[in-house]
């Protein structure tokens, strides 16, 4: 899947780290002292059975999460509590495993939501649609088409997402992921529910949105073949606790990591 | 053959020079990008092209080799075929969805060394072929996305290659003075274009048209339908494909009018509202498909809106073609056809973007009387043609006012119609291919000594219009025992434009008469079942029922009537038919899986009650294997009854008895 010639992915500092982590619900420990790093540029996967901590490690990322223990790194700076809109502000954007758009408002009217911090003119002036207000929403537009083209999604621009089918939904939220420029950019479940050729649509997508904006991006998935055809780097959970970090392939010849997930009947 | 084409130049490069002079500022292309319309006039056009043609230059590419253009309509790829002409270099354009196989033999054939493509699609199916391609050399891209990290010695980007032979003929004289040279240097003899027909009957081949013929074939055509530099046309058919590149590009040179790109292949519909096109080309399906759009959404509409649209239809159906023909229509009619303008057919024209539309076709297979109908009673000013690939698309059109929904017209201007022996039609025209591709004993196939080319289709002109009327492929059509022509898919169609009837197969060659096999179509006879309170369990019962039987003979006796018409096919007409018990199936072998008929398969299947439908019994006993959607095989038998009709008499012979 991925192009061939030219340098593999480039692979830089990290860019996030993630270091001794626990976070519990009471008496359930969803994540155990769990420590990896996202590095700059890569595709990173997030892996694991049903119930492994998977989803709750992102929103640990992305702040809607507070960690009981260890220490969060994004961009050189350690953080400790943090809310989800200062997570967005500082270049961290998500889909959600169940989609989450606004239902009833157009694919291009969601996208343009995506854009919302970026604006700055006053509520005001929005409102008159006037002046420097205008100009700024031109601008941003402008860059909602760009992303609008990108996902090929032009003639369903003036649809009510509402109305659309699932794979589609999941391409407009992955495009209002993107109105914000992310430097990261979390992907729950992107391919959840989706037919073959809709995965490779989301693969394709996902691999030029790496290519194409340099945007660093962690995934969570389950198809087991898009994970090893796309990800640069995979770290294993299973019950709160990692298992395994590396390479698919070195992911995939993990004994742990057989036992705990791939090879094991349910 | 070649003619004045009106003081034209006689090559593309030239015509297009004559267009930045005429129509400079007029706009020549317009494609919607990041939902804009971005134009280009035809000035800026040239200057483009011209640079693109230098940027090709410097990469290699030398007069009379090919280049093969893969993509979606979009401007760059228009630009690409126009620069290869510039250059003399034949532009070979290939389907955007031909899958990799197809692309590999096309590219093969017409030892393509370079590549001008849409996106990354389109270079991975190179790449995945280019073992198989040591010709290939150079492609290059419109779209980057998704190309950065892929070799680039031998990709480059179009962008770059037109930037670069900008910079060529500012900076270098030896480039401009090769350019001018070179455009002086192209023929009008010189092939402008190679076409690959979709070769649906065996491998595909190249057709040749030069570039005096098709400005000539264009020339008449565009004098025929009076375009303008002022017209505008949406190119949303397949760039490969003969009829986009006549109707919008070769058209649009000759008459200097825009040719508008849609954003994507799924948004036409709407880019064709914004845009408005006054030229326009639509086969039969997709006039189809969109009047059942309408019909629905109607169905969902308020009671007025919904009284209101039919009723105005009614009108429309009385005296809308009458007006379109310029026939005399009573006052009241105009009136009312006036209201209803107001009304109904001018919002509706406007939902579907024809509200500018002033010259329309439509052509590729039979249209239903019906449809044509109602697109024309609305006010369209739809047309038929019939053409080839190999006549560099017409060979008939109908002209303004002599419209008929089962004839293609008379000959274009400076076409020669000529009918052979068997009823195959051929043809002789300004615009009619060199010859295949480096395929000549292909070529010999086709072509009579005296220069007329095979078209493989049957037909004749009709008496009273003096229209082309196409039958069926030659090969199909037969004779009746008494030497009557019979023209199977003739009949077929003219029984299957009734809704009750889903599939026919004819029969006759050889035979004493003609015979169908009816399927009835099981939605719209089953719901006529339900309103008129007629219970049925099965299929097999409902095709059986005698209410169904008289209600179909209604159907056949229409069909006759028509054929009657024709002084040629009215001896063909049906005089028995039966109703099949089941279905046809690709399943089960009797359709292709195109939903063809196969007619041989069929007569061997069915055997027994073709005998009954020529041995004059009135009931036949059949018993079919089926395949079953999960593959388990059964047997249906079924007593199938038979029914007689009485022959419609000829015009001919009413007039006698008169």
């Amino acid at each position: 899947m991925r192009a061939t010639g030219g340098p593999d992915i480039a692979v830089g500092d990290a860019l996030l780290s993630v270091e001794n982590v626990s976070l519990s619900f009471g008496g359930v420990k969803a994540v155990c002292d769990v420590s990896f790093d996202i590095r700059k540029g890569e595709i990173r996967a997030i892996i694991g059975p049903n119930g492994a901590g998977k989803t709750s490690m992102l929103n640990i990322i992305n702040g809607f999460y507070h960690p009981r223990h260890g220490r969060i790194t994004f961009k050189g700076v350690t953080r400790s509590r943090i809310k989800p809109y200062q997570a967005a502000q500082g270049g961290i954007a998500r889909t959600f495993q169940n989609v989450a758009l606004f239902r009833g408002m157009t694919a291009l009217d969601n996208i343009m939501a995506g854009r919302t911090l970026k604006m700055h003119s006053n509520f005001f002036w929005q409102l008159l649609r006037y002046g420097p207000a205008l100009n700024e929403e031109v601008a941003h537009r402008k860059r909602v088409e760009e992303i609008i083209d990108f996902l090929k999604i032009q003639d369903i621009r003036r649809t009510p997402v509402g109305r659309l089918p699932y794979g589609l939904q999941k391409r407009v939220e992955l495009g209002r992921a993107l109105a914000m420029e992310p430097e990261l950019l979390l992907l729950d479940e992107p391919m959840a529910g989706m037919n073959l050729e809709e995965k490779e649509d989301m693969s394709r997508f996902i691999l030029d949105v790496n290519d194409h904006f340099g945007t660093t991006i962690a995934l969570i998935e389950h198809d087991m073949g898009v994970v090893m055809d796309i990800s640069d780097r995979v770290v294993v959970l299973d019950h709160g606790i990692k298992i395994a970090d590396g390479t698919p392939e070195e992911v995939k010849s993990d004994q742990a990591v057989i036992e705990a997930y791939l090879g094991v009947a349910h | 053959m070649a003619h004045d084409a009106g003081g034209l130049p006689n090559t593309f490069p030239k015509l297009l020079i004559r267009n930045a002079d005429l129509y400079g500022a007029r706009i020549a292309m317009r494609h919607k990008n990041l939902g804009i319309w971005q134009s280009w006039t035809w000035c800026e056009t040239l200057e483009l092209v011209r640079a693109y043609a230098a940027g090709l230059h410097r990469l290699g590419l030398k007069r009379g080799e090919t280049m093969a253009i893969v993509g979606a309509n979009r401007p760059k790829l228009y630009w690409s075929v126009m620069a290869a002409q510039m250059m003399g270099v034949i532009p070979v354009p290939v389907y955007a969805d031909a899958v990799a196989e197809e692309l590999c033999f096309v590219l093969a054939h017409a030892e393509v060394r370079f590549a001008a493509v849409e996106d990354q699609e389109q270079v991975d199916k190179i790449l995945s072929v280019q073992a198989r391609l040591p010709m290939l050399e150079q492609v290059i891209y419109d779209e980057s996305r998704g190309l950065r990290d892929y070799d680039h010695t031998r990709l480059h980007a179009m962008e770059s290659v037109i930037e670069e032979g900008r910079k060529a003929l500012a900076e270098d004289p030896a480039v401009r003075v090769w350019l001018e040279d070179t455009i002086e240097a192209v023929k009008g003899s010189d092939p402008s274009i190679i076409l690959y027909t979709s070769g649906t009957t065996g491998a595909s081949k190249g057709v040749v048209l030069s570039h005096e013929r098709s400005i000539a074939a264009a020339a008449d055509t565009v004098t025929f339908d009076r375009l303008t530099e002022k017209d505008v046309a949406l190119a949303y058919l397949p760039l490969a494909w003969v009829g986009d590149h006549y109707l919008n590009y070769v058209q649009g040179m000759v008459a200097g009018f825009c040719m508008a790109c849609p954003e994507s292949n799924e948004t036409a519909m709407a880019d064709l509202r914004e845009i408005g096109p006054t030229f326009y080309f639509a086969p039969p399906r997709t006039l189809e498909a969109l009047l059942t759009r309408v019909m629905i959404r109607m169905e969902d509409a308020a009671f007025l809106k919904r009284k209101l649209f039919h009723y105005f239809l009614g009108v429309a159906r009385r005296y809308g073609e009458a007006i379109l023909n310029k026939k005399p229509v009573p006052l009241y009619g105009r009136l009312m056809y006036w209201l209803g303008d107001l009304l109904v057919y001018g919002p509706l024209k406007n939902v579907l973007g024809f509200s500018r539309v002033r010259v329309a076709y439509t052509a590729g297979e039979a249209i239903g009387p019906d449809l044509f109908a109602f697109y024309r009673s609305i006010g369209l000013n739809f047309k038929q043609l019939y053409g080839q690939t190999e006549a560099f698309l017409y060979v008939t059109a109908q002209p303004d006012g002599e419209i008929h929904s089962d004839t293609v017209g008379p000959a274009c201007p400076n076409v020669d119609i000529r009918i052979a022996e068997d009823g195959e039609v051929l043809f002789r025209s300004p615009g009619m291919f060199t010859g295949y591709f480096r395929a000549d004993d292909k070529t010999a196939e086709v072509m009579t000594p005296d220069g007329f080319v095979k078209t493989g289709d049957a037909g004749f002109f009709d008496e009273k219009t003096g229209h082309l009327k196409i039958i069926d492929r030659a090969k199909d059509v037969g004779r009746l025992t008494d030497g009557i022509l019979f023209a199977p898919k003739y009949i077929e169609n003219k029984l299957k434009f009734f809704p009750n009837i889903r599939e026919v197969v004819a029969f006759g060659d050889g035979r004493d008469f003609a015979g169908v096999m009816i399927n009835i179509d099981l939605t719209a006879v089953g719901s006529w079942a339900e309103r008129n309170n007629l219970a049925y369990g099965s299929y097999q019962e409902l095709a059986g029922h005698p209410l169904v039987y008289d209600m179909v003979e209604k159907n056949v006796a229409e069909a006759n009537r028509s054929l009657a018409q024709d002084a040629q096919m009215a001896g063909a007409q049906i005089k028995r038919f039966l109703i099949l018990h089941k279905e046809l199936d690709a399943d089960d072998g009797e359709l292709t899986r195109t939903q063809k008929v196969r007619r041989g398969f069929i007569a061997e299947r069915y055997t027994p009650l073709i005998d009954a439908l020529y041995d004059g019994s009135h009931e036949a006993d059949i018993s079919t294997e089926v395949t079953f959607e999960d593959g388990r095989k059964g047997v249906i038998s079924a007593r199938v009854k038979i029914r007689d009709m009485a022959p419609v008499p000829t015009a001919a012979a009413l007039e006698k008895a008169a």
